[in-house]
């Protein structure tokens, strides 16, 4: 492939041995990291997460949902215009990642947040919106947490692809649960509103071009997936 | 009308030190010629148990098992978009700026308008030491040990003219100084307002400190609203200007956000935030949450501001 020489270095990077660690430090230690302030803030009166730990725990685990999300949808374009299809196997690592999240986040809100207050979680799950589109992502991603193993892919076969378009649809549900969670400091949830618009609109111009009478890559066998 | 029924109640007296030993020490520190700064850094090497004992004022409305939020939180976890729209960020943001010199104007429907430099502004009444609860709209809540002045001697000194009936603040504006102002996220200048009997009662106080020192600029240096039994954003911040009016005045973030924040914000059990509940609060260092209180807990002193009005709609 012709291009600068630097460009082909990039695309030739294989899988370091210490990848597999370091993506399962990447996945546990944010959410270690934030268990442990929670613990330490409330026994040893340290700050770690501020004056407001639980709160600040909740978003955190939140925006850390949102960034495995962004992962998760970044893989297939990585592979892409990098060239790196060994990180096709982390896909499924990141996925799973944003719905231990996202099911953390859920926990601590019923557990930490409004502390089994059950008409709390009865009203927010039917009068408030933000609570109900949040449940809504975290019910989408159930179904494709439990059939993300291979025999699950082996045995629906073409309904399994069909079923795990609907990861197209968490991360909108996702931004619109945390913009309207907001006051008025919308700064991040705009920002990963135009990365997920990127992201998926790339599928979507992707998946369109493929369709067309023009397409000539092969390669489009991989793409947007 | 003095309101002072909690007080014995509230604070044990052996939490009390006796004015003269707090007094001394206060002096020690003046008499050694040391800055605010200086007494404040002193103040945070002091040993905990040695600044629990300082008499932090008195108590208005606490409930028995009310303690002051540590210093480090009141000044660490604020809400003053001014200097940013995180909790921590005020903090940092609003390290540099300069709340002296300060103007407060005095306008509006009153019979003695005026300019006032600050410490003559101040001396429209007495400064005292008082602890309130303080409940946030978001649904935590503080004991905030504050010192100021009762916004009613100052009202009274311009006198208001007989068709006032309201009065509105106003923030300093000056995105030169206050960074947070150059990004639209409210209507700049912050504005808040009150009834005219709201800002005459006894509990309505303009602060200029926390902890017996002087506000901490993220706290809204070097002058702002008090009004314990409304929710915390009705606390206006560095305000420069007190305008009485015929009409309501418009208020921030009841422009910003209409049907979430009304103009009398009063802290209210029974009526949810239309995003969450407001039956329960947490109190910052505290696991479990308490419930809220009618008035946030200040229900004997100004129900009667509102009697016969429907608290759902004026909310």
């Amino acid at each position: 492939m012709p291009g600068p020489s630097w460009w082909n270095v990039v695309r030739a990077f294989k899988r370091p041995r210490w990848w597999g660690w370091a993506v399962w430090l990447a996945i546990l230690v944010p959410g270690t990291v934030v268990l442990a302030g929670l613990v330490s803030d409330f026994v040893l009166n340290t700050r770690w997460l501020g004056s407001n730990p639980i709160k600040e725990g909740e978003l955190l685990l939140g925006k850390l949902t949102i960034k495995y999300l962004v992962a998760t949808l970044a893989v297939t374009p990585v592979r892409r215009f990098l060239g790196w299809n060994w990180v096709a196997r982390d896909r499924r690592t990141f996925g799973l990642t944003a719905f231990g999240y996202a099911l953390t986040h859920f926990l601590w809100f019923v557990l930490l947040d409004i502390q089994l207050d059950g008409a709390e979680l009865a009203e927010g799950l039917t009068k408030r919106p933000y609570i109900i589109v949040g449940f809504i992502a975290l019910l989408v991603m159930t179904p494709l947490a439990l059939t993300s193993t291979k025999a699950s892919i082996a045995r629906l076969r073409k309904k399994w692809t069909v079923l795990h378009r609907l990861a197209y649809v968490v991360p909108v549900l996702g931004v619109i649960h945390w913009w309207m969670s907001v006051k008025a400091d919308i700064g991040e949830p705009i920002l990963y509103s135009v990365t997920f618009a990127a992201l998926l609109g790339w599928r979507y111009w992707h998946a369109r071009r493929l369709n067309s009478p023009h397409a000539t890559t092969p390669s489009g066998r991989a793409a947007a997936s | 009308m003095l309101i002072r029924p909690h007080t014995s109640a509230d604070l044990p007296s052996s939490e009390i030190t006796p004015e003269s030993l707090y007094m001394s020490r206060r002096e020690w520190l003046s008499a050694a010629g040391l800055t605010v700064g200086a007494i404040a850094g002193a103040g945070a090497l002091l040993p905990r148990p040695a600044r629990a004992q300082q008499s932090l004022g008195t108590p208005y409305g606490l409930q028995p098992d009310d303690k002051p939020t540590p210093w480090e939180d009141v000044t660490s976890y604020n809400n003053f978009y001014e200097f940013g729209t995180s909790k921590d960020e005020p903090a940092e943001m609003a390290r540099n700026f300069r709340p002296r010199p300060w103007t407060v104007k005095v306008e509006g429907l009153v019979k003695k308008p005026g300019d006032y430099g600050l410490d003559d502004f101040l001396k429209a009444g007495k400064v005292e030491d008082r602890i309130y609860r303080h409940r946030c709209v978001e649904a935590w809540s503080m004991v905030i040990p504050w010192r100021g002045i009762m916004l009613a001697d100052v009202l009274k000194r311009a006198e208001p003219a007989p068709g006032a009936r309201y009065v509105e603040f106003t923030t300093l504006y000056d995105p030169k100084r206050m960074p947070g102002q150059r990004v639209p996220v409210l209507r700049w200048p912050y504005t808040e307002g009150l009834r005219l009997d709201e800002a005459m009662h006894p509990l309505t106080l303009l602060a200029t400190g926390v902890y017996g020192r002087d506000l901490p600029n993220q706290n809204g240096a070097p002058l702002r609203l008090v009004t314990p039994w409304k929710y915390g954003f009705k606390g206006i911040k560095s305000i420069v200007r007190i305008r009485l009016t015929d009409k309501q005045p418009s208020t921030a973030w009841n422009d910003s956000a209409p049907d979430e924040y009304g103009f009398y914000c009063n802290v209210n059990p029974t009526v949810d935030h239309p995003r969450w509940s407001q039956a329960k609060e947490r109190r910052i260092g505290e696991f479990l949450r308490r419930p809220t209180l009618m008035f946030n807990g200040y229900a004997d002193q100004v129900a009667s501001l509102y009697s016969g009005m429907d608290l759902r709609k004026n909310y």
